[in-house]
């Protein structure tokens, strides 16, 4: 008996299913747009739903690979540089003269590249901790930049080129499109192939992983990777919203992505999470900020709130997932938690 | 236990939500006549405030009401996020100080499509993203006047630097070359500028860089900050390594920052305007424009409250500004009554 | 058997530390061919005055991280601390440095402690709660100072002198982070608490287990770590002369991969004291040198980042060449 409850890692009991974190979000979501319209009379409109996501959504596109190297147990700071650097290199060589699909390929190939050189480095220094590897290659990636673009803007894009950032088919805009595509895609890579399994396995025991014969390393490669390209793609949206870009966009994506992922009920110690919380957490603090800036709250108030968010609904999660998790292990740590508390 | 304190928790949470949405609900129905917005480059910068302060006497000396906001980071994507939340409320006018020349424009082009003014003031955006630009003064008159007060420090010959802000502020780099331009001048012809170091308006890296340009050119005779971070902590460094009188420092600072430095004679004298003014004339600039007595374009004259009548003239960037006076000296003799007030 | 492995281990672990001192050496001697003027006195007092402040709060963030844990608000906490201790002397110019200073370290402990509480009670994972806290507390930055700063002008001279005053020639500054870094090397390497701090790093379960009043060790490295920046936060200001809201945004990252550098390791449990001052060291060599040599400041960042990351990766090379030599040497 003990041992087929170790192996369920999915509860059937119906009252487990619904405390479950991502039902928690759901109810915060919802919750936020009651609030909001309370607070303001701008905020109930068709204008909202279709202008809003475009704001926040650029961002989003990297929470996606985020989560998976979460799951891993990773961590990975050099995506806004990332950013930056694809958008200027783009940038650059549309004004030297590259037709501007090609440049928007080379942005997407940038972006990859230095998702690839994070991951070459983390497979082939194991001893290296992600976070020293990727706070390092954040300072270069952006020094980059820098050395490209110096003090100056590059922009002058053509004309179609802001439907990415700005545009709608139907009423549906392109960017919530394109991240729900890509947000099913990730989906099911990580819920759906031994893609996903194996990087859930590495989270829980990446020593385990290896002697079973997974390649941790092209694991570990590829999430960087996608990670990269995701960093390109979001660097295509930004660049489009702004239409312009410069060496210092992106400061201080890495933070908000890895917000939206852990208010997603993914947790840093790796091996627990799915897609569809980091995708709630997204709208939740998009929404929540757009609807506090329409009654003029300041910055100062915005960021004590979203902190105050952050921790107070990890601290619920944390209580919650006591619970569950002494009813699913009766192992001897379960029991002395159980007695503990 | 567990499931009680889980409860509360929750309720906490829900209720921290309601109880200020109930309170601004109250507040939010009203409807007072013309909004005025205003967004700085970011909080907890006390020129900002003091623009701020200087908009919202504009506005509501009119009897309009004003909306203040800022970003918590100097970046342009949050400026993006805060004019988009004041297009949803449709606002009548829009005053921004551009955290980046261009990256603003595509927003402000739906704001101008939905029939809102707006107008930049102190760092201007492109001349298609404003009807007009409130300038504090020209750049021009800021770069010659700084370079003219380098020469009269260091006797007509030397080296001199420059500390700047950010490498990609349009403001600075505009002032930086009119003030190369003014060196061109035979006058200068022994006057050499031997770096321009960035401190990216951060007081540890302004006081790296002005260590280093210390140490790299021993003969360095006048560091000119037009950035008031830089130049407090340029300042600083002279008054610590007791190198007043050796090296001078002028630039553009704030009263209250420097008034240490003015008197200790680090900094001799120094330039700025006043930030108040500058958004009590971006106030009015508004309000003329959204009532349609002018539209922006160069020759037209309007009445900006306590501050008389101004003309709009063409700018170098082939848009319109406003401008606002001549830069004002601080020395001495008047640093102590103005270092209470900004 | 055992105690040999632990032998020719801690000897792998000092030549990694080798490895960081001989790329401070080889750096030295470059930059020093560029611009003799870096190796003289006042050059050199600047610089290690410069990486002070950085020190002092790697010491807190090496405990911090030897549990496991990691601390993103600091930055902030420094702000808030300066802050609160700036407009402490300019409304009360009569204050003592020495008490405007328990201020800094008092709103220190207090951030710390909260951290403290919601890693140990709560169980919030380390890097939401001090995420979290990192927004709380600037936001406190800027609703205690209501948007303005503190100058020069306001604070009062003994104030300053806190970060400008010299002893027998020496800057107050260095003479404070030597007197820190005593205490806490006999504090880590020789007293009961200290030696705790490694058991729960390196196995929690098996630290519980063994009697070790885990939670309340964990507790207390937050709470030092608060307390050390808290310090900071009024040592910035002094040395500085103003208070600002956005002061140190960022700087915890610099401070996370100082200590790294400096050999301490992400998943806890090793480091070494030894280390973490040639993390600091190799930091403020970069930022006091790159100007000094003509480096073109759009090239700084970027040189940087290939530092920290031919560093890292060299420190690896030499460790890994190590415990092949001495795998080697016993011939298994």
């Amino acid at each position: 008996m003990a041992e087929k409850q170790i192996l369920l890692d999915k509860s059937r009991n119906w009252k487990e299913f619904f405390f479950q974190w991502e039902w928690l979000l759901v109810i915060i979501f919802l919750l936020i747009h009651v609030v909001n319209s309370f607070l303001s009379p701008y905020y109930l409109n068709l204008n909202t739903f279709i202008r809003t996501p475009q704001s926040f959504l650029d961002k989003a596109f990297i929470v996606l690979p985020m989560t998976f190297v979460i799951i891993m147990g990773n961590i990975d700071v050099s995506v806004g540089s990332t950013v930056a650097l694809s958008s200027v290199v783009m940038a650059t060589a549309y004004n030297a003269g590259l037709p501007m699909p090609l440049a928007l390929i080379l942005c997407l190939a940038v972006g990859s590249a230095c998702g690839l050189f994070n991951g070459v480095i983390m497979a082939k220094f194991p001893e290296l901790s992600a976070a020293i590897i990727t706070i390092a290659t954040m300072t270069m990636y952006r020094g980059i930049a820098y050395v490209i673009l110096e003090n100056r803007a590059a922009g002058g894009f053509p004309e179609w080129y802001s439907f990415f950032g700005w545009g709608s088919v139907g009423r549906v805009p392109f960017m919530v499109i394109a991240f729900a595509v890509c947000a099913v895609l990730f989906g099911l890579l990580l819920h759906r192939t031994s893609f996903g399994r194996c990087v859930y396995g590495m989270g829980h025991n990446k020593r385990a992983c290896l002697y079973s014969g997974v390649k941790t390393g092209k694991i570990i490669i590829i999430v960087s990777l996608l990670t990269g390209l995701m960093a390109g793609i979001t660097a295509v949206f930004l660049t489009s919203r702004m239409g312009s870009t410069r060496p210092n966009v992106a400061l201080g994506y890495e933070l908000q992505v890895i917000a939206m992922v852990v208010l997603g009920g993914v947790s840093t110690s790796g091996g627990k999470g799915k897609i569809f919380g980091p995708l709630l957490a997204v709208f939740i603090i998009g929404f929540l900020s757009y609807g506090l800036g329409l009654v003029n709250i300041s910055a100062q108030v915005l960021l004590i709130i979203i902190g105050a968010l952050l921790i107070t609904s990890v601290m619920v999660l944390n209580i919650r997932f006591d619970r569950s998790n002494k009813q699913m292990m009766p192992s001897s740590s379960g029991k002395k938690r159980a007695s503990n508390k | 236990m567990r499931k009680v304190f889980a409860k509360v928790i929750i309720l906490t949470v829900i209720a921290a939500f309601l109880v200020p949405a109930v309170l601004f609900a109250a507040g939010a129905r009203e409807e007072v006549g013309e909004r005025h917005a205003f967004v700085f480059k970011n909080t907890g910068n006390p020129y900002g405030e003091k623009q701020m302060e200087g908009f919202k006497e504009g506005v509501e000396e009119m009897g309009h009401q004003a909306i203040l906001r800022a970003p918590d980071q100097p970046t342009a994507e949050d400026q993006i996020q805060i004019l988009e939340q004041l297009i949803a409320q449709n606002v009548d006018s829009i005053c921004v100080t551009a955290n980046d020349y261009d990256a603003l424009e595509p927003v402000i082009r739906n704001a101008m499509n939905a029939g809102i003014v707006v107008t930049s003031a102190d760092s201007a955006t492109n001349p298609a993203s404003r009807a007009t630009f409130v300038n504090q003064a020209d750049a021009e008159m800021i770069g010659r006047t700084l370079i003219q007060a380098a020469y009269d420090m260091i006797g007509g010959a030397g080296d001199i630097a420059i500390l700047s802000a950010t490498s990609t502020a349009s403001n600075q780099n505009l002032w930086i070359e009119w003030m190369q331009e003014e060196l061109t001048d035979p006058k200068y012809d022994d006057v050499e500028l031997v770096e321009i170091a960035y401190g990216d308006d951060l007081r540890d890296k302004s006081v790296a860089e002005t260590e280093a340009l210390l140490r790299s050119h021993p003969d360095l005779e006048c560091i000119i900050a037009p950035t008031t971070v830089g130049i407090a902590a340029a300042s600083r460094v002279i008054t610590d390594n007791d190198l007043i009188g050796e090296v001078y420092i002028t630039g553009l600072g704030l009263p209250s920052e420097m008034a240490e430095y003015i008197n200790n004679g680090a900094c001799p004298y120094m330039f700025l305007w006043n930030p108040i003014d500058v958004g009590y004339l971006a106030a009015y600039t508004n309000m003329a424009l959204v009532n349609e007595e002018i539209t922006g374009a160069a020759g037209e004259t309007f009445e900006a409250g306590r501050l008389g009548s101004y003309e709009i003239v063409e700018a170098d960037d082939g848009g319109t500004e406003v401008l606002l006076g001549p830069p004002f000296r601080f020395d001495p003799d008047n640093i102590d009554e103005w270092k209470d007030v900004y | 058997m055992l105690n040999r492995i632990k032998r020719s281990f801690s000897g792998a672990e000092s030549f990694r530390e080798l490895g960081l001192l001989v790329f401070i050496l080889i750096l030295s001697v470059v930059i020093q061919i560029r611009n003799p003027a870096f190796l003289t006195a006042s050059n050199i007092s600047t610089l290690l005055t410069h990486a002070s402040i950085l020190s002092i709060l790697a010491v807190g963030m090496m405990m911090v991280l030897l549990t496991q844990g990691i601390d993103l608000s600091i930055g902030s906490t420094i702000a808030l601390s300066g802050m609160v201790s700036a407009l402490t002397v300019a409304a009360n110019p009569w204050v003592h440095p020495a008490a405007a200073i328990l201020i800094g370290v008092g709103v220190g402990i207090a951030v710390g402690l909260v951290n403290g509480i919601l890693v140990s009670r709560f169980n919030v994972l380390p890097i939401i709660a001090t995420l979290g806290m990192m927004n709380v507390v600037r936001g406190l930055t800027y609703v205690v100072s209501g948007g303005r700063w503190v100058s020069a002008y306001q604070m009062p001279r003994e104030f300053l002198r806190i970060a400008t005053g010299r002893v027998f020639g020496i800057n107050n500054l260095i003479i404070i982070t030597i007197i820190i870094y005593v205490i806490f090397y006999y504090f880590i390497n020789h007293t009961m608490t200290g030696r705790r701090i490694y058991a729960v790093g390196s196995n929690p379960e098996a630290a519980d287990v063994s009697g070790i009043p885990k939670k309340r060790i964990i507790c207390l490295v937050y709470v030092l770590m608060g307390a050390l920046a808290g310090l900071a936060g009024v040592l910035w200001v002094a040395r500085y002369a103003s208070a600002q809201g956005d002061t140190a945004t960022g700087y915890e990252l610099q401070v996370i991969a100082a200590v790294v550098l400096g050999g301490v390791s992400l998943t806890g449990g090793s480091g070494k004291v030894s280390g973490i001052i040639l993390g600091a060291l190799l930091f403020g060599i970069l930022s006091n040198a790159l100007p000094l040599i003509g480096v073109s400041p759009f090239w700084q960042q970027m040189i940087q980042g290939i530092v920290i990351l031919s560093a890292v990766i060299i420190n690896v090379m030499v460790k890994r060449r190590n415990e092949y030599m001495a795998l080697k040497r016993r011939e298994i």
